[in-house]
């Protein structure tokens, strides 16, 4: 089950503040984050791998995105 | 998806845009923009509502084309690459009021960030000042970040709400055509001009207008941010923006080095005053302002372009903060700081501080 963190139509720098606490959070596993611009979808993607995490699937959703993120063990 | 990667999200491409900043605004100057000036938002801003005629500083007014290829550019980059959203909605009325405090206090140091970096390139030492109190605005503006403060989630509307900042970018563009500056003329039609001071230095409009569509359009695809520099190493120790500023002073400095525009020093700066304290106050406030409304007054004119509503409320909060900061005698001038301009950064100050506490909300 992936914790889900829904961004959407937050500014610079909410989704990538959402994300890193959920990722001090949960420590490993899989979470989704749902944005709804290309600049959060590339800010993300850049925190995650930045802390360690694998970002796997990125799928269009509505007028944005669902990134999943995923760190093992 | 299969959508090309984005290259200029890539540190490479951060790094290639501030480069090309960097060396355009020192051209710009040798073209013909006021010193140090060869590209400067708030500076720009405030001579376009000099244009305008809403402030009565008859040194300072022209439809600067740079701020209206920003806009352009930007729009045309979003369009090509299908990310134009419309969108608006959060909190506007705080994104005018922090417009309008930001150019409060970038107009008591006189610059904006990207001033701040061009004035330093160019040799200017008051810039340190500048740029340690945006620094410290900025770390201000990361804790209340970092304590909850959020302005809420904007709403996806219609393409016409996106469209009506460029639009306006579009008219402005129209009068300058129709209304071009006139030899000895302080007025031409409805637009006002500059007989002297730096509104009445300018580069020639093909070259502005061209490289602000450029920079606009780079920008939008890099997503550079100034304000955004400092706050991503300061919150989550990222440097990917800080490449792209760096890249921009360093390029801005080589530039200014062969062209012959380096003078080292304190006094008598192309315009700049020497009063330290106010430099570093004014940018303080101006730090605070943009890391509570998301971006530097380059970013707001980008993400205007493609859609942000919210980004162009608090551009046009600059604008009309540039009438109030020199009808007022808040806004600097090489001989110091305006009569009222310590009173501004204190009040401003504290009315972003008051936006700051008060504004926490959890996104629901």
């Amino acid at each position: 089950m992936a914790q889900i963190v829904d961004a959407r139509g937050l500014s610079c720098p909410q989704p990538v503040l959402m994300t890193m606490q959920e990722i001090k959070k949960t420590g490993k596993g899989q979470i989704e984050v749902l944005v709804d611009t290309d600049t959060s979808k590339e800010n993300v993607s850049r925190a995650a791998a930045s802390q360690g995490w694998q970002v796997g699937n990125i799928s269009a959703e509505g007028e944005g995105y669902r990134i999943l993120i995923k760190k093992d063990a | 998806m299969g959508r090309l990667k984005n290259v200029f999200a890539t540190r490479w491409g951060i790094i290639s845009v501030g480069a090309f900043i960097g060396v355009f605004a020192a051209l710009l100057q040798k073209w013909g923009n006021p010193g140090n000036m060869g590209i400067c938002v708030a500076c720009f801003d405030r001579d376009i509502a000099g244009a305008l005629g809403l402030h009565r500083a008859d040194v300072v007014q022209y439809m600067r084309p740079e701020i209206i290829g920003f806009v352009l550019g930007s729009l045309f980059a979003a369009y090509l690459f299908k990310e134009f959203r419309s969108r608006a909605g959060s909190a506007p009325i705080v994104r005018f009021v922090l417009g309008v405090f930001a150019m409060i206090g970038a107009l008591v140091f006189l610059g904006c960030p990207w001033r701040a970096l061009l004035r330093l390139s160019a040799g200017d030492g008051n810039a340190i000042f500048g740029l340690a109190g945006l620094i410290g605005g900025i770390w201000i503006g990361t804790l209340f970040l970092k304590g909850g403060y959020n302005l809420g989630r904007a709403d996806k509307t219609h393409t016409s709400v996106g469209w009506l900042f460029p639009l306006i970018m579009l008219a402005f563009l129209i009068l300058r055509l129709v209304f071009p500056p006139l030899d000895g003329q302080a007025r031409n039609g409805v637009l006002f001009y500059s007989l002297k001071g730096p509104g009445s230095m300018y580069a020639p409009l093909a070259a502005s207008l061209l490289i602000g569509l450029a920079v606009g359009f780079l920008a939008q695809r890099s997503r550079f941010c100034t304000m955004g520099a400092f706050r991503d190493l300061i919150l989550f120790r990222q440097n990917h923006l800080f490449l792209g500023l760096l890249t921009l002073a360093v390029f801005a400095f080589l530039t200014n080095l062969i062209v012959g525009q380096f003078h080292p020093g304190f006094a008598a700066q192309p315009v700049a005053h020497t009063m330290s304290l106010w430099n570093f106050g004014g940018m303080v406030v101006a730090g605070l302002a943009f890391a509570l409304a998301g971006g530097c007054p380059g970013r707001q004119l980008f993400l205007a372009g493609e859609g942000d509503g919210d980004a162009a409320v608090f551009v046009l909060g600059m604008i009309v903060g540039a009438g109030i900061a020199h009808n007022f005698g808040m806004a600097s001038s090489p001989s110091g700081v305006g009569p009222h301009g310590v009173a501004g950064v204190i009040i401003s100050l504290l009315s972003c501080l008051f936006i700051g506490f008060t504004m926490r909300q959890k996104a629901a």
